[in-house]
């Protein structure tokens, strides 16, 4: 079984009982050599295409720098000349970079814990039995996924403005409190984490409840028989079953939030410096490569960004590939 | 979990919700999640209906009565600008979506129903591209674009927009759960060549989960912000969230602009909140419906 056979063949000689060869006389077809090769073919050119190339021209990119020739005027005084490893020590020595890594690390600290704790929770009420609304409530808590990044950040942004901000008004008519600043220094990080909870709370939620209904129901009828309750069952049955899911949705959410970047611009352009154009790692790189219009710095920092979050990825990756996988030919 | 268990789960075993006694805490818990999704979504469409200095001056909760000349002035703002991003947003995250479903389905059906060498390799590196931030792609990307001439055209939003780690992973997923060995085994012995057998057989097998597909990255296209943001440059192709975040940042120095922003943001999720009500069994795709046992 070194080419391409199908997949049946090596799950069915582990039944042992009723070992039947195929027939090859009447009509049986093989899948030819390069049938699977086609089948992925779009896809793998695609990604060299969009992901690939793109990614060595930024290698590329990140040892260039332009050099100002004579007194840099006029066409051709500016020249793309190679730089070894400048950029990276640039990037290296530079600590609104890191701070802005920084920034990202609590954002994520804050916002991932949250909001996989919430989707977890709400999927299992919604796989629950005895609970009203779970049809409204799947819609409901699913539909700001509906609602595109940036606009949720512009309507957010705008409720935490102090002009008409709603939280603060209800605060004040309910408690008498006064208005909370939401761009304050530490504020901001709960203000833009909870755009992300409110926006990614749904779809990660959406993902655990696919996870749970494809459970064999019999499992709880059994524990049910047992005298086990909804709370047993969700915390002691479903959860480790749904751990695979959980994991993944964890992978995903750490990786975009390293790469967040659609919330703090939007609240950028509202909060009034509250948020810096500096604020994330890849608001960082935007500045420097179409602001200061230094593409070559903007190219090592996407690099070093790129290869923390490999790192980071990687390994956990590899982990639960094989578990989600593993019952597959290979 | 092997694929055959999942396949014979869930076969519309819907829990039974009511009959008995509802339980208080659970319900309450997603009651207050429902509030706290729908808050901001109540507060815009509340706040379409205002005027600028009703805005500031009315109570959040309370609406005004100038939501259609607020409607009018979205119409006339740049002789009705607002309804070609919301065509173009249709139109990348549309196309954008059908082949990116289309691509998925092959490659999820090759990864998970052959053995090849390099399977491993290529599936691994294509889930690893998902790992390479938005920005680090999208400036060389735009780059590329530029020099072979494509930038500022729509091919420069809808060719990246193709490709989806997250969908050719699903689509694994939902090959190996829903189309069973067995089925490709039989059609095998009955003698249909492969690309048959994947068209009449695996494909209807899949369809809901490619149904789920298409809609997760028409969700994604029309979200998406950062590239069409670097790509394009003349406001006619914008999508909308371009468009409304140039709306927005005119806004900052002409407050009068801020309920067209809240109007124009309003009107850019109804088409996703209805596609949502429209589709919403393929939300929760059972992964084994409609094959055989």
């Amino acid at each position: 079984m070194t080419t391409a056979t199908s997949v049946h063949e090596p799950a069915a000689s582990l039944t042992g009982a009723r070992r039947v060869r195929p027939r090859r006389g009447r009509g049986f077809r093989p899948a030819p050599r390069h049938t699977p090769y086609t089948f992925v073919a779009p896809a793998v050119l695609l990604f060299v295409a969009v992901f690939l190339v793109p990614l060595g021209y930024t290698i590329y990119l990140s040892t260039q720098k332009t050099q100002v020739i004579g007194r840099g005027l006029g066409p051709g005084a500016r020249q793309q000349v190679a730089a070894g490893f400048a950029n990276y020590s640039t990037v290296f020595g530079d600590g609104e970079f890191w701070q802005s890594v920084l920034r990202a690390v609590i954002y994520g600290c804050i916002l991932i814990p949250i909001m996989l704790g919430l989707a977890t929770l709400f999927a299992l009420i919604l796989d629950a039995q005895r609970v009203r609304f779970q049809r409204f409530g799947r819609l409901a808590i699913f539909l700001p996924y509906a609602v595109p990044t940036l606009i949720g950040s512009m309507i957010w942004g705008m409720m935490y403005l102090p002009a008409f901000s709603p939280i603060n008004s209800t605060l004040q008519a309910l408690f008498g409190v006064q208005g909370i600043n939401f761009f304050g220094q530490r504020i901001v990080f709960l203000s833009v984490a909870n755009i992300g909870v409110w926006g990614g709370t749904g779809f990660n939620m959406m993902v655990l409840y696919t996870s749970l209904r494809s459970l064999p129901q019999e499992a709880y009828e059994a524990a049910r028989l047992d005298g086990a309750n909804e709370r047993q069952i969700a915390l002691k049955i479903k959860l480790p079953m749904i751990r695979p899911a959980v994991i993944m949705t964890a992978i995903f959410s750490t990786i975009a939030t390293l790469q967040v970047f659609n919330e703090p611009y939007a609240m950028h352009q509202i909060s009034y410096g509250g948020v810096s154009t500096t604020w994330t790692p890849l608001m960082t790189v935007y500045r420097d490569t179409y602001t200061a219009n230094n593409i070559y710095l903007g190219a090592a920092e996407s690099i070093v960004i790129a290869v923390m979050m490999f790192v980071l990825s990687a390994a956990v990756l590899r982990i639960t590939n094989r578990q989600i996988f593993g019952g597959e030919a290979r | 979990m092997s694929a055959g268990f999942l396949t014979t789960a869930a076969q519309g075993m819907a829990p039974a919700k009511r009959g008995r006694r509802t339980s208080v805490v659970p319900t309450g818990v997603l009651v207050l999640g429902i509030v706290y999704a729908l808050l901001p979504i109540i507060w815009v469409l509340i706040a379409s209906t205002k005027t600028n200095t009703q805005l500031d001056s009315y109570a959040a909760f309370r609406p005004g009565g100038s939501f259609w000349s607020n409607l009018q002035a979205l119409n006339s703002y740049q002789g009705g600008v607002f309804w070609t991003w919301m065509l173009n947003t249709a139109l990348y995250a549309g196309g954008g979506a059908i082949l990116s479903a289309v691509v998925s389905a092959f490659a999820g059906y090759g990864f998970s129903k052959y053995r090849f060498r390099a399977k491993n390799f290529l599936f691994t590196m294509i889930l690893v591209g998902m790992l390479v931030p938005a920005v680090v792609l999208a400036i060389p990307q735009y780059l590329l674009v530029a020099k072979i001439g494509l930038a500022d055209t729509y091919w420069a939003v809808l060719i990246p927009s193709i490709i989806s780690p997250y969908g050719i992973y699903l689509a694994r997923l939902y090959a190996g759960a829903s189309v069973p060995d067995e089925i490709l085994e039989a059609a095998r012995m009955d003698g249909s060549g492969e690309w048959r057998t994947f068209f009449r057989i695996a494909i209807p097998m899949m369809s809901p989960g490619l149904v789920t597909i298409f809609l997760f990255q028409f969700v994604a296209i029309w979200n998406n912000f950062l590239l069409p943001w670097l790509m394009l440059s003349s406001e006619n192709k914008y999508p909308l969230t371009v468009g409304l975040f140039t709306l927005l940042d005119a806004g900052t120095s002409q407050p009068a602009l801020y309920t067209l922003v809240l109007l124009g943001a309003l009107l850019s999720i109804l088409p996703l909140i209805l596609l949502f009500f429209l589709l919403q069994r393929f939300w929760r795709v059972d992964l084994g419906a409609g094959s055989v046992k």
